[in-house]
């Protein structure tokens, strides 16, 4: 399974939610679908992705979030895992594409090659509610469709492919990303009755 | 030397003045009073962190979110939290309020402290953030609810160094 086929089938049901991806491959694949204004691509910072998703949700429990995380990422930020399961808001999704390499730092082999660290067990372990374990783009988008259903924090861990797009670059820059993500909250906020 | 309630006191007040809704916060000595004001108040979200940097996110998340919001950290904390801050807060221009308690510094009798106490002023300006000492339980109200007003208008992290003079009695 290659995660550029999971975000393109989950891409539709992206649209009124708030995105948090991290850097390099996740966030230029679905950048390259087309970006949306309610999209926020954390291009550094790894491991903080999660938290920013934990500070949306906390504070917007009207909408939902979806972070997209990696596993280089999450084993940067592992009592991250306990704060999410801590305060574990129901309205966010923590999706963790699991490729087993620093895919966008030169391909170095991480942690959870060969199962070696397991993820999933992390995330139980840290006391996040809802965990699933998929490697196929069906199961991704049934453990989604369960997950954005569920009134409970969930955390989806996929494994896929250790490949990436053969381009980088957005038309856009790092700090426009913030403001603009920040005004479509604030405009989403207004609008509500 | 103890913590000073009243000074604590204080300080939560002026958070509380400042239109601060939303805290971030690793557990430490001179903050326990503070957390537990926090903790007991139902206007107040507290939300405690497993290591410092994870604070910095979640501070991004409540801004973006329109949430007025702070960090209650210690030093080494801040110390510990560096990349956060460059590589998302000073990169995306995320305005931080980072109320930081100053241990390791003039007074300090324990050596552990000593080292993050000395460079934590020379690792503020070497990044470029705005600071300033609190020293006056009369003057830290209005020290913090400049802090918000600033890193607002900077779009900048800025500190308030909360000194042994203001937290120990």
């Amino acid at each position: 399974m290659k995660r550029a086929d999971c975000i393109k089938a989950l891409y539709p049901e992206l649209e009124d939610r708030l995105v948090v991806t991290i850097m390099g491959a996740c966030a230029q694949e679905l950048y390259d679908l087309g970006h949306r204004e309610n999209f926020f691509y954390l291009e550094h910072a790894m491991g903080l992705a999660s938290s920013i998703g934990l500070g949306l949700a906390m504070n917007l429990p009207d909408e939902n979030v979806v972070v997209m995380d990696g596993d280089g990422s999450v084993l940067m930020n592992l009592g991250g895992l306990a704060t999410l399961a801590r305060y574990r808001p129901p309205n966010l999704t923590h999706l963790i594409f699991d490729n087993g390499s620093l895919l966008s730092t030169g391909g170095f082999v991480s942690h959870t090659t060969s199962g070696v660290t397991d993820l999933a067990a992390i995330a139980r372990g840290a006391g996040c509610p809802n965990v699933t374990l998929v490697a196929s783009v069906y199961d991704f988008m049934a453990a989604a469709a369960e997950a954005f259903e569920n009134k409970v924090m969930s955390t989806i861990v996929a494994k896929v492919e250790a490949v990436g797009p053969d381009h980088y670059g957005m038309d856009m820059k790092l700090p426009e990303n913030a403001f603009r993500f920040q005004r479509y909250i604030e405009e989403r906020r207004r609008s509500r009755p | 030397m103890t913590v000073s309630r009243d000074n604590s006191l204080a300080v939560y007040k002026g958070i509380k003045d400042a239109g601060i809704q939303y805290v971030s916060a690793l557990p430490e000595t001179w903050l326990v009073y503070l957390l537990q004001l926090a903790e007991d108040d139902p206007d107040m979200t507290l939300v405690e962190v497993a290591k410092e940097e994870e604070a910095i996110g979640i501070a991004a998340g409540a801004y973006f979110a329109g949430r007025p919001n702070a960090l209650l950290l210690q030093n080494h904390g801040f110390l510990a939290s560096i990349n956060g801050i460059v590589s998302l807060a000073l990169l995306y221009r995320v305005p931080l309020v980072m109320l930081i308690a100053l241990r390791g510094h003039w007074g300090e009798p324990y050596p552990w402290h000593t080292q993050g106490g000395i460079h934590t002023e020379p690792v503020l300006r070497g990044l470029g953030l705005p600071f300033e000492y609190a020293r006056d339980p009369a003057k830290v109200g209005r020290q913090i609810k400049e802090a918000l007003t600033f890193a607002n208008s900077s779009l900048s992290p800025v500190a308030l160094l909360l000194t042994r003079e203001l937290m120990e009695d």
